[in-house]
């Protein structure tokens, strides 16, 4: 029986020649990852282990993310205490204010994740780097910090759905619409503890962040991990931010799937999914009623890089964020955000009346950046729209593109890039 | 091992936001964590609950956020148990990483109601609805988590090894 993308890597990274759904395996790690939020959790817990250094200085990632700039003092200690853990076990990859961004923009960007790999993080969204035909997965803070003891993680090895994309995107969308047309098919828990594997001709039209917004959103599906197969522009991106050597797996002909999912890109529409759960999706045409928004949040680890911001700034060109609306624009890193300001992307924010924020996972979540209050409704390129995700208890999150956010942002309500 | 205690039942899709929203992740401390469990979703939860209780939901317990916080703060309540028809995979890691016992059994779940007294034994994986005098027989651990969860978590399963 043949074996999927993900089932290949780790059973390379298993020692194995073959591995089959549900075995439980233990994995060699590439790479693993905390944030300000989880690490802290995993440095007591690898406190109180007998191991006393970490596997592999160069294979730990550390991204003061989620409450950087510090938002309050409890949120300070915990920087601290990763800062010192950072300084203590001499990690080479510790990204504090001034060079961190957004954790799942910032790895690639610095060369980190790379094809073959398997990755770690204590951050759900870690499924990111399957866009670059990794295997990545979120875990918790203790399987973190057995990860930087021992440089292995126990995985049950995952069956998979299968994603055949074909044709094109048209104008106006994007990754974010294609993963949130496919978890309003399938469901929050349409992939619960299997990978989605995406394939077939439509990949090559789409970019890689385009890709990264797909993969990174694999677990609003309950997906153990997303995953692109390794084609020209995943190469060239490697080559451009990576010096790392990396492995180029391909899925069996004769891989099994639990099902197979066909997808015409070239038939989507913009997608919003309306709260308080991901897959409570919609065309944007089929949206009859008026939806006043209070705030529009272009940003996050699923579309904070520049692409995002491009399309962003298309839209909100020569246009005016309508009075009563807040725009909030977050470049997720450093670089990113340097890069749109030599583009005049951030000109155009500015001269929209938007503002443009350092690089934060910040109103996501709720942490701080933009909080919700009672009654309050907000578009938003994130990935998540619980009850009280991003304030408080009584308020709503539409998840959308950056298009469709800025594109609201300007009216005041839910609107089509398109019908500007 | 045995958990006893009245059950608090939730639907589908109980998100980690919702059992401990991020307004509070700027402290790690297991006891402060729980002063705010479940407080998104059921505000008279910590004042309620009690040494022992169990959770009982419908599918996807613990979906989004990795947040290892959500099963700690829910351990540090007194919750004994959470039986769900399905758990979202990094809370399912999480819950046996730190010790914090975790059935799937879809019949105990459309069976159990809020209130009612439920015993589980986790050696033979039976759960007893004493309420209703039914019984359900729950997924059994592999042997691997098994070992895990004897040694009462993962860190001391290392240390062990």
């Amino acid at each position: 029986m043949g074996m999927t993308m993900t089932q290949k890597i780790l059973a390379a990274h298993a020692g194995l020649d073959h591995v089959e759904a549900g075995q439980l395996i233990e994995a060699d790690l590439d790479l693993v990852l905390g944030n300000d939020i989880t690490s802290p959790v995993a440095i007591r817990e690898m406190d109180q282990m007998t191991v006393d250094t970490v596997f592999d200085k160069d294979k730990i990632a550390l991204v003061m993310d989620h409450f950087v700039p510090n938002k309050d003092i409890k949120s300070a200690q915990h920087c601290k205490c990763v800062r010192e853990f950072a300084h203590k076990h001499h990690i080479t990859n510790f990204f504090d204010v001034g060079e961190m961004g957004i954790e799942h923009a910032l790895l690639p960007e610095k060369g980190l994740t790379v094809a073959g790999d398997v990755i770690i993080g204590a951050d759900s969204h870690t499924c990111t780097y399957g866009a670059l035909g990794a295997f990545s997965t979120g875990v918790g803070s203790t399987d973190m910090a057995a990860g930087m003891a021992t440089g292995k993680a126990w995985f049950k090895v995952p069956s998979a759905l299968r994603f055949v994309l074909t044709g094109a995107l048209p104008k106006w969308c994007s990754g974010k619409d294609v993963i949130l047309y496919i978890i309003g098919k399938i469901g929050v828990d349409g992939a619960l503890y299997k990978s989605m594997e995406f394939t077939g001709d439509g990949v090559a039209s789409l970019s890689m962040d385009d890709r990264f917004a797909i993969a990174n959103m694999a677990i609003e599906a309950g997906g153990k991990n997303g995953i692109f197969p390794v084609d020209e522009k995943t190469a060239a991106y490697m080559k451009e931010h990576s010096k790392k050597e990396y492995t180029i797996y391909e899925a069996d002909a004769d891989a099994v799937y639990e099902a197979e999912y066909t997808i015409n890109l070239s038939e989507l529409e913009p997608m919003v999914a309306f709260p308080h759960l991901p897959e409570n999706t919609k065309g944007i045409s089929q949206i009859q009623e008026d939806i006043e928004i209070d705030q529009s949040v272009i940003g996050s680890c699923t579309n904070g890089r520049i692409e995002d911001l491009r399309c962003a700034a298309a839209v909100l060109k020569g246009r005016k964020v309508k009075k009563g609306v807040r725009c909030i624009v977050i470049p997720a890193t450093q670089a990113i955000y340097l890069q749109a300001v030599e583009e005049g992307l951030v000109k155009t924010f500015i001269e929209a009346g938007a503002i443009v924020s350092t690089p934060t996972c910040g109103p996501c979540l709720g942490g701080y950046m933009g909080i919700l209050a009672e009654g309050e409704r907000c578009i938003s390129t994130t990935n998540r729209n619980f009850v009280g995700r991003m304030g408080h208890v009584e308020s709503e999150v539409y998840l959308a593109s950056p298009a469709v956010a800025a594109a609201s942002a300007v009216t005041g309500k839910i609107s089509a890039p398109a019908q500007l | 091992m045995k958990a006893k205690g009245t059950v608090f039942k939730y639907g589908s899709n109980v998100d980690t936001d919702v059992i401990i929203p991020a307004r509070y992740l700027n402290s790690s401390d297991p006891a402060e964590l729980a002063a705010h469990c479940m407080v998104d979703l059921d505000p008279d939860f910590v004042g309620r609950v009690k040494e022992g209780d169990i959770i009982v939901a419908d599918k996807n317990f613990g979906c989004g956020s990795s947040r290892e916080h959500a099963p700690i703060a829910i351990k540090a309540s007194g919750i004994s148990c959470v039986i769900a028809e399905t758990f979202a995979r990094i809370f399912y890691r999480n819950a046996i990483n730190i010790g914090l016992p975790i059935i799937e059994c879809p019949k105990a779940a459309k069976d159990i109601e809020n209130g009612d007294q439920v015993e589980v034994d986790f050696d033979s994986g039976k759960i007893y609805n004493r309420t209703k005098g039914t019984e359900f027989q729950g997924q059994a651990f592999p042997p691997f988590m098994q070992k895990i969860i004897q040694a009462g978590g993962l860190v001391n399963y290392i240390n062990a090894k």
